[in-house]
């Protein structure tokens, strides 16, 4: 029997969305030749949880919480970016000192988010040992975590017009030594990262962004960062206290004197950024005034101050990933009118396209994982009719706006 | 550099671990017997790592002191806290609870507080331990 020549070369692998080498569910789809990649097509929308719904039963005090648990690892700029928002459109005038306190608990969360995931970048490209190594450094913030703020993870310390926890004298010397410990360990930490070669071989050159692309496809946060695109809220609005404080935009030429945008580049950015930090709190530690801590500390008032309140407001926040945008509008009820989450990954999903593109089946992992993903603070949105979800596609949406268009006119 | 990691682990080797072997050194063959053991007093739990000043724990209530204003209520997130009309008290389900300590913040006779107690597991919601009243 003759043997059929196809002209076609390529086939396709699906990934997910349940599956081992994943930690959240994320479908993709690559098309393969031999080992290089050729295509990827990423589908979202597996881990959809309502949270928006939910806003609308509860007050802006309730909300705090619930923004809380959007994410495990940002469970700090969630509150901050929807009390920011809330903020802005009460006009909620925020003390000095609380200013202060919010930055210290924003540069912790950063901290351990930068370190968890170098662990996890670490593990992803087989080097178990330094994950244990990172993950005994986060430990020791998670303890400070835990001491300034009553928990490990969900802090409950974010408050509309301030914080809900002051930071004592007897406090300082606590912060100092975690601090320290930090600092002796962070050079070990640059050390394995920077200058090994194993991290060297599997990093550079791989997942390339380019600044372009970064610009094109809106990436925030480390990533876009590592591509040399000066983007960083904490410096661009100024928001909290940072504008007193002495931070530049961190990219990976203050240190190699070049950019690549690579895998490298990304641990380079974060590992700044994790120095950059701990500098942060030195300062704020340094600055700190005294004074209130919240603008207004009967919750009830609070209450009834906000449900006075008619507009909408815009928060955004640098979260560890990159930029988080809360929009809320209120209209004079107890729960807001709408509340909408833009979380930073939904801005870094497009970018691995053109990171994948052309890299090896192994590869896949590490550059995923070099946006530092999380796909669960993603979903925001899943389209159902008739109980089977489906999806809009642009003429799709742009046939149902002319409807509704033409639906308001009459 | 590539040996780097050497003396770390060779240090390892000699320090005591960091974990705390909690609640028994090692896995028991029957869980439910060793919890009844431990119950009778015939097996000792390992104590568990001392909780920070500040934890949010299960919450204490002292009925005395509430007046039944209704404002935890109003600020719980997750809906865990029922009103009783008729004694105007209040009744705490733990199941639902986030331990984000709001109710005590907003109480104006600082009735509740929270405690340091953390080993709230269960298999009924509605079993008395989870219950607050």
């Amino acid at each position: 029997m003759k043997q059929k020549t196809t002209a076609k070369t390529s086939y396709h692998i699906p990934i997910g969305p349940i599956h081992p080498a994943l930690k959240e569910p994320v479908y993709f789809e690559f098309e393969i030749d031999g080992e290089r990649i050729v295509n990827v097509d990423v589908k979202l929308g597996h881990v959809h949880r309502g949270i928006e719904w939910a806003s609308r039963k509860r007050n802006p005090v309730q909300i705090l919480y619930l923004a809380e648990r959007i994410c495990g690892i940002c469970s700090y700029s969630h509150p901050a970016a929807f009390a920011l928002a809330v903020e802005d459109m009460a006009d909620i005038e925020v003390p000095e000192r609380a200013e202060y306190l919010r930055v210290i608990q924003a540069e912790l969360e950063r901290i351990c988010s930068h370190i968890l995931w170098a662990g996890v970048a670490a593990h992803e490209i087989g080097f178990d040992s330094v994950l244990y190594l990172t993950w005994e450094i986060r430990e020791k913030t998670l303890d400070l975590t835990e001491y300034l703020t009553g928990n490990r993870v969900t802090k409950a310390i974010m408050m509309i017009g301030g914080v809900r926890r002051d930071i004592t004298k007897d406090m300082i010397p606590k912060i100092t030594k975690t601090l320290k410990y930090l600092k002796d360990n962070f050079e070990k930490l640059r050390r394995i990262f920077l200058d090994d070669k194993t991290v060297k071989m599997r990093s550079q050159n791989v997942g390339i962004l380019t600044k372009e692309d970064a610009l094109k496809l809106c990436a925030v946060g480390p990533t876009t960062r590592a591509s040399g695109v000066k983007k960083d809220v904490r410096v661009d609005t100024g928001y909290f206290a940072y504008g007193d404080l002495d931070i530049d935009y961190m990219t990976p030429d203050v240190l190699t004197g070049g950019v690549n945008g690579d895998v490298y580049d990304r641990i380079i950015v974060r590992l700044l950024e994790v120095k950059q930090s701990i500098e942060l709190i030195e300062q704020c530690l340094d600055k700190m005034p005294s004074g209130d801590i919240t603008a207004e500390p009967k919750i009830a008032k609070l209450l009834a101050q906000l449900k006075k309140v008619n507009g909408e407001g815009v928060g955004r926040y640098e979260a560890p990933r990159g930029e988080d945008i809360h929009y809320v509008k209120l209209d004079g009820n107890d729960a807001p009118f709408t509340w909408k989450v833009r979380a930073p990954t939904y801005n870094n999903i497009l970018p691995w396209i053109p990171m994948l593109k052309g890299e090896q089946i192994a590869d896949i992992p590490i550059v995923a994982a070099s946006t530092d993903p999380c796909i669960s603070c993603t979903n925001r949105v899943a389209i159902v009719n008739n109980e089977n979800r489906y999806e809009l596609d642009k003429e799709e949406l742009h046939r149902l706006s002319i409807e509704k268009t033409r639906r308001l006119m009459k | 550099m590539r040996f780097s990691m050497l003396p770390q682990v060779f240090a390892q080797l000699f320090k005591k671990p960091w974990t705390n072997k909690f609640p028994a050194k090692y896995q028991p063959n029957n869980t439910t017997k060793y919890l009844a053991d431990v119950a009778a007093g015939k097996a000792k739990i390992n104590p568990p790592i001392p909780t920070p000043d500040g934890f949010r724990g299960k919450i204490q209530y002292d009925k005395e002191k509430c007046i039944g204003c209704q404002l935890c209520i109003k600020v719980c997130p997750t809906e865990a806290i029922e009103y009783k009309p008729d004694e105007k008290k209040i009744k705490i389900y733990l199941a639902r609870c986030c331990f984000c300590s709001q109710c005590n913040d907003v109480c104006p006779t600082n009735c509740l507080s929270m405690g340091d107690e953390f080993l709230l597991a269960g298999t009924d919601p509605y079993e008395k331990d989870l219950i607050v009243e």
